[in-house]
């Protein structure tokens, strides 16, 4: 009874199947009923734009691999497939497509490989991208097409929900009048509305969360802390002056709101490590979002308060630590770092 | 019964994990394996000073005759586990990878000391005082049999100071696979029920609990049955999550108190002996029987008869694979004890000990580590860890070879449970590098 050579290595002997391909290939999935979602909306486009994006996020990782740090190629972990999704995500649906590649070489040429791939990057690759293209492309990346599904008829240009509430402020109109010419709470929940391909529907958004927190891939404190902070933040202006602000519920269900929670805001790489962490961190974002909305001069807030948040990441996971075995806080308070 | 399936079942509050149990041979009973031609008794199967060896080439020994006295307080004897003519005495590999000096013996018919009681009669009368029992164990040679091979005489002399006010019983057997101790529990609880009355005695503590995880409800039910009259002790169900029974862990599930970082259990008032410990406890003070045979699970998916055997020490392990039906074809792997935390051993020739808990084969495909990927920093490996440790943290540290800072980060509570090398994504050699950092640490404490 011969067994040939025994492998001999360090315990443990198993390990979990919920690796890093599995988990990207989790995410695309999650991501499947916003997309199906936006190509129910925009058509045609929103596939043409989701294709291109993937493809050229894919290649510009491949081009970056393969010929300056000259490694194995890493495009099949699935991380720059995920980005290209986000980045068409973050768009609207009629973007010509020189200005999706310009976008996909800065998410991943900039975000991602300048800091040596998945893993190293501190700000999110697919939301760099997209401020980029904002700053850069401001009347392109701001005329949005109106589902054709609510309209029956082509492709028609139309402002955001958010995007007319800012205008409305300005020229001082008040908020009621201003609300009854938008679509109704249900569209929003629905995604039958103006905006980016993939922030369209709370719903499939949400169906996408419940498959992440399902398969344990996210745990819920950012997208729940970032929420409900965005809930309570604006319910006590609308409380305050409702003439004035808008109601909670409408700033959750319009906008990044939902998009951000779920996919941008809970990347991994880009969030901190520990579940106190991630409150303070979803906190943070909810509190940007709702003060860029009410008192910036961009209508929305979301990609900038992830993105600033993001830049807070490595002091939040110095300082906000999961309770230690066997060690009392005022030791603890003692090991804080100086 | 339907309230109790409702009540919240205790368990520790920090990290854990919940690989697959595939507890296989729970349903198999406890057979003894024929004796082996040949064992090979190591002479350090235990932590501290290995005995010193007090046979000789061609001496014949009984079974159960001293071969090797304990060399220091924390030290073990070691007992000849057959009846024969000690042959070689050299150095042999055993299940840690390293080679150490063991005694051979060829084994001719099974002629035991006199004065050792074989019979299955329950003796239940403790005659013992305190002092006496520590003697008779530290004279047996009784080890901790979950894996650490910790001697327990040394457990039961509680340092001056300290007050100890509960005796935990560990049945949780929380290692995948593992069934040694679930069967022992069924087969034989009024002898551990005997050995807990002793431990306590010794101890001098009035309060013991049997801590099991939820998932051995039979052995549960055997004592809660068998406990009905007793008072003083109690049995408790835990939630089946790894690392239910490691030492600290246990204590923070049945007591609600946390070992300080660098102290004993002691310190948080318990002492902790394994189930298959308090049986062998019960044999050394009551038959006056050494630690000479352990129960053995052999086990792995494609094992033919996952088993569960009496093995006297020091016979080969691959004895116990041909009893399971024979190495697999697509063996990979051989692992002495359990998938979390057991060693995996280089050749079939490596004899079971008093630690050794059981024998895994793991087949080909799962034998070999899978691709590394960069960090994600998705914090898997934090939310797993039982101590509550940044276990990324400490590998980029031991890595940079940075082991003072490690220090800092509580490098050496690290109880090697390896939950969160189980968790990354991205098959990180976590715990590779903490053991690293941890050497480090004790090569530097050294002059």
């Amino acid at each position: 009874m011969s067994t040939g050579l025994l492998t001999v290595s360090p315990s443990p002997h198993i390990h979990t199947e919920l690796t890093v391909p599995q988990i990207m290939k989790g995410v695309l999935l999650a991501m499947v009923p916003a997309f199906l979602f936006s190509v129910y909306n925009f058509g045609i486009s929103a596939l043409y734009v989701t294709a291109l994006t993937v493809f050229f996020c894919i290649g510009m990782e491949y081009l970056i691999v393969r010929f300056i740090f000259k490694r194995p190629v890493t495009i099949f972990d699935g991380s720059a497939a995920i980005t290209g999704v986000l980045l068409a995500f973050n768009v609207p649906s009629n973007l010509p497509w020189h200005i999706l590649l310009v976008g996909s070489i800065v998410s991943i040429g900039i975000a991602k490989m300048s800091f040596g791939g998945l893993g190293n990057n501190p700000f999110n690759p697919a939301l760099v991208g997209r401020v980029f293209l904002l700053l850069s492309f401001p009347v392109q990346m701001t005329s949005w097409p109106v589902p054709a599904a609510s309209l029956s008829l082509d492709a028609v240009t139309s402002a955001t929900p958010l995007g007319i509430l800012k205008d409305g402020q300005r020229t001082g109109e008040r908020i009621d009048q201003l609300m009854a010419g938008m679509p109704s709470y249900s569209d929003y929940f629905f995604g039958l509305h103006g905006g980016s391909l993939g922030e369209m529907s709370a719903f499939a958004l949400l169906l996408g969360l419940g498959y992440l927190l399902y398969r344990k891939i996210i745990t819920w404190h950012i997208p729940v802390s970032m929420i409900v902070t965005i809930l309570a933040m604006t319910a006590i202006f609308w409380f305050v002056d409702p003439s004035k602000y808008a109601d909670p519920v409408f700033h959750v269900l319009t906008g990044g709101v939902m998009l951000g929670a779920v996919f941008m805001a809970t990347d991994y790489v880009t969030s901190p490590i520990t579940h106190r962490g991630m409150l303070i961190f979803g906190f943070g974002i909810g509190l940007l979002t709702v003060l860029i909305r009410l008192f910036g001069s961009y209508p929305e807030g979301v990609s900038f308060a992830i993105l600033i948040m993001n830049a807070f990441v490595p002091l939040i996971n110095r300082y906000a630590k999961e309770p230690r075995y066997g060690i009392h806080h005022s030791e603890k308070r003692k090991l804080t770092p100086k | 019964m339907a309230t109790r399936l409702h009540h919240k079942l205790k368990t520790f509050r920090i990290g854990g994990v919940h690989p697959e149990e595939n507890k296989l041979s729970g349903q198999v009973p406890i057979v003894p394996l024929p004796l082996p031609k040949m064992v090979t008794i190591p002479i350090a199967q235990h932590i501290g000073a290995p005995a010193k060896i007090t046979v000789q080439r061609g001496d014949t020994v009984k079974t159960g005759q001293i071969i090797a006295v304990h060399e220091g307080f924390v030290s073990s004897n070691i007992h000849s586990s057959v009846s024969g003519k000690v042959g070689i005495i050299e150095q042999v590999m055993d299940s840690s990878g390293f080679k150490h000096t063991a005694i051979s013996i060829r084994v001719k018919g099974d002629d035991w000391e006199e004065y050792i009681d074989r019979s299955d009669t329950l003796v239940e009368e403790i005659e013992a005082d305190a002092k006496e029992i520590v003697s008779r164990i530290m004279e047996a040679g009784v080890v901790g049999m979950g894996g650490a091979a910790f001697p327990s005489h040394v457990k039961l002399s509680v340092p001056e100071g300290k007050h100890v006010d509960h005796l935990l019983i560990n049945g949780v057997e929380c290692e995948p696979y593992l069934t040694a101790d679930h069967r022992l529990m069924i087969e034989k609880p009024r002898e551990i029920i005997v050995g807990i009355k002793i431990l306590m005695r010794a101890l001098g503590v009035k309060k013991a609990i049997i801590g099991i995880e939820n998932n051995k409800r039979d052995a549960i039910e055997t004592f809660e049955g068998l406990l009905k009259e007793e008072s003083g002790i109690s049995v408790e169900p835990l939630e089946v999550q790894y690392p239910q029974g490691g030492e600290k862990q246990l204590i923070q599930a049945l007591l609600n108190r946390e070992v300080p970082s660098g102290g004993l259990p002691a310190d948080a008032g318990a002492i902790v002996h394994n189930v298959g410990t308090t049986y062998a406890v019960y044999q050394a003070v009551q038959k006056k029987k050494p630690l000479i045979e352990r129960v053995v699970t052999v086990t792995g998916k494609s094992v033919k008869q996952p088993s569960n055997f009496l093995v006297r020490i020091g016979t080969p392990v691959i004895d116990l694979l041909i009893a399971a039906g024979g190495v697999p074809e697509d063996t990979g792997k051989i692992v002495s004890g359990g998938p979390m935390m057991g060693k995996a051993i280089a050749d079939l020739d490596v004899p079971v000990a008093k630690g050794t808990s059981g024998i895994l084969l793991i087949p080909k495909e799962e034998s070999m580590r899978a691709e590394i990927y960069n960090c994600l920093h998705c914090g898997k490996c934090i939310e797993a860890c039982p101590m509550g440790l940044e276990p990324y943290r400490l590998l980029l540290m031991s890595k940079k070879g940075n082991s003072e800072k490690a220090k800092e980060e509580h490098i050496l509570d690290c109880i090697e449970c390896g939950s969160c090398s189980f968790v990354c994504p991205s098959n990180r050699p976590i715990l590779d590098y903490i053991r690293l950092g941890k050497t480090e640490l004790r090569k530097t404490k050294k002059p």
